[in-house]
């Protein structure tokens, strides 16, 4: 650390982090507050926003802002439902993730140190290509004409089950999730996992441990942290995500993301899309400060 | 021991599998001779004849560049600026506000500057919007990577200079810069490759005149499938794994503090 106060300490202080310090807090910041502006007034008779009233005409509080699209939005009963949804997809596409990327992250973490590197490159590398590209591959797999909806069909007319149509479902919808999210997942979990002293684990099985009462006892607890840090980082975009049910899900299976879409591009309802954005900020806040909550006392124990 | 580990390399052969299958359809498919993307027919060249004849996809390619170039351009002067104040200065703020857009949903941000945009700086969007959207979640990657390569740093050289003499914007060109360099190039590149393939920040905030990369994939994929797509997939590709790949090379932790 640089000591001192000097004045050209100073001067250099406020040279490098005035710029990205002003950008920020006029691109990131003032929007932000415009969007929660946004959602406490009126939409427009054609869309946008209705002008402010006159605090003397004001009918909606004294600065012509109301909580009125907040009202609304607790009143629908359908937009509480399309938020259960979102956390449904999210929590089940986080589990599948978790489920997937644990052996690959554990493989990795136990290889030869020379590898490691290229397995997490080779588990990065799809996630380089363009993401609209990563779910679109998934609309050839499951599109009614593909070889695995045939191979699919085939196997369940055995059975006497008729065919089903996998894309614009609820399935292809997850499949989406799961493939565009997994590295999120992977990760977390192998930095976490290549810190692991192998010797607990020998120490474990010379105290007669399975390899299963290895695992549950010894490595997935000192693994936690590296679990809810990878949940967060699924579970957060997939809350928001409009691209793949829009691409992959049937008209039913609209999320949160789809919804404030519409807003601004379908019925520009500007004040109703704010307050949607809004309550799902909430929600990435509540789930951020869970998972840091969550990760803490194993953090502690790790140690 | 052993059993275990086969159990380990079928679970994680199927998860490589699962990664890689469909962009290896996608590129297979791109040189398939036929309108479907289900039977093979036979190997062509014609979808990358017909993307190179489509005026339109063309001219989004190259406005795609245009903001790739200037965003990254922008994100990375700000961006290493951020990272070396964050490193250096121990400040409170600044974190938040370089962090939040990297780590919250996409959606968000693109709706917030929508509407900054429209409202308050009554700007037509268009290629000039897209570009502040972009360095505006650009910004956080850069510095997470050139703090990164600080991070591994022995604070004595910067003393060292300091002791002997050299004024912060000496110690800053002939120590500092050349050291983090090749954080900075990589956290370039990072940019560009996040800027050509951004689509949800890019979908709110382009306007109606200018066709995006990004943009014209999306149409194609909603209204009308052509293994064009493909094509235009596989070349995608191709670009986005050589940065990847020149940035991989030249600072090695690059992709695993991308994830962090």
């Amino acid at each position: 650390m640089i000591k001192g106060n000097t004045k050209a300490n100073r001067t250099a202080k406020w040279l490098v982090s005035g710029p990205p310090l002003l950008f920020l807090l006029v691109f990131f910041v003032a929007p932000s507050l415009i969007m929660l502006f946004t959602s406490l007034r009126l939409p427009g008779e054609f869309g946008g926003l209705a002008p402010i009233a006159a605090p003397a005409e004001a009918v909606h509080g004294e600065y012509g802002l109301t909580l009125e699209t907040y009202q609304f939005f607790f009143s629908d009963i359908l937009y509480a439902e399309i938020f259960l949804k979102s956390f449904a997809v999210a929590a089940a596409s986080t589990l599948i993730c978790l489920i997937m990327a644990y052996p690959l992250a554990l493989l990795i973490a136990r290889s030869e140190k020379r590898f490691r590197n290229l397995m997490v490159l080779l588990v990065v590398l799809p996630f380089a290509s363009n993401f609209l590209i990563r779910i679109y591959a998934w609309m050839i797999i499951l599109g009614p004409e593909s070889v695995f909806s045939h191979f699919i069909n085939a196997f369940l007319g055995a059975f006497g089950i008729a065919p089903v149509t996998l894309l614009f479902s609820p399935f292809a919808v997850l499949v989406g999730m799961v493939y565009v999210h997994l590295p999120f997942m992977v990760l977390p979990l192998y930095t976490n996992l290549e810190k692991h002293d192998p010797a607990l684990l020998d120490a474990a099985q010379d105290l007669g441990a399975n390899a299963w009462q290895r695992f549950w006892r010894v490595t997935w607890p000192l693994s936690l942290p590296g679990v809810f840090s990878g949940a967060a980082l699924v579970f957060i975009p997939v809350l928001g995500m409009f691209a793949v049910p829009d691409i992959l899900g049937g008209t039913g299976d609209i999320l949160i993301g789809n919804l404030i879409k519409d807003q601004f591009l379908g019925t520009r309802d500007w004040p109703f899309g704010s307050t949607l954005s809004i309550m799902l900020t909430l929600a990435v806040l509540a789930i951020t400060g869970l998972a840091a909550w969550f990760a803490r006392p194993a953090t502690i124990a790790e140690r | 021991m052993r059993r275990s580990n086969i159990w380990l390399w079928s679970a994680a052969a199927l998860a490589y599998a699962f990664l890689y299958i469909p962009l290896i359809i996608v590129v297979v498919y791109s040189f398939n001779d036929s309108k479907l993307n289900a039977e093979w027919v036979g190997f062509t060249l014609s979808w990358y004849v017909a993307l190179f004849n489509n005026q339109e996809m063309l001219t989004a390619a190259r406005n795609s560049l245009t903001i790739a170039v200037s965003a990254s351009f922008c994100a990375t002067i700000l961006g290493t600026m951020a990272g070396l104040a964050i490193h250096r200065y121990k400040l409170k703020f600044l974190p938040v506000l370089v962090f939040t857009p990297v780590a919250m949903p996409e959606i968000l941000l693109g709706v917030a500057l929508l509407l900054f945009f429209l409202q308050v700086l009554n700007l037509t969007l268009g290629m000039i919007s897209i570009i502040i959207a972009h360095t505006t979640f650009c910004i956080g990657f850069v510095a997470i990577i050139v703090r990164a390569r600080l991070q591994g740093m022995d604070e004595s050289i910067f003393e060292a200079a300091r002791d002997l003499g050299a004024s912060p914007w000496q110690t800053f060109r002939l120590i500092t810069l050349p050291l983090i360099m090749p954080a900075v190039v990589a956290g370039a590149l990072m940019s560009f490759t996040l800027s050509i393939d951004d689509f949800v920040i890019t979908f709110f905030t382009k306007g109606v005149g200018e066709p995006i990369l990004p943009i014209q994939i999306y149409t194609m994929i909603k209204v009308a499938v052509t293994p064009e797509v493909n094509a235009i997939s596989t070349l995608l590709m191709l670009l986005t794994l050589t940065m990847i790949i020149i940035a991989a090379k030249l600072d090695s932790g690059v992709l695993r503090r991308e994830a962090k």
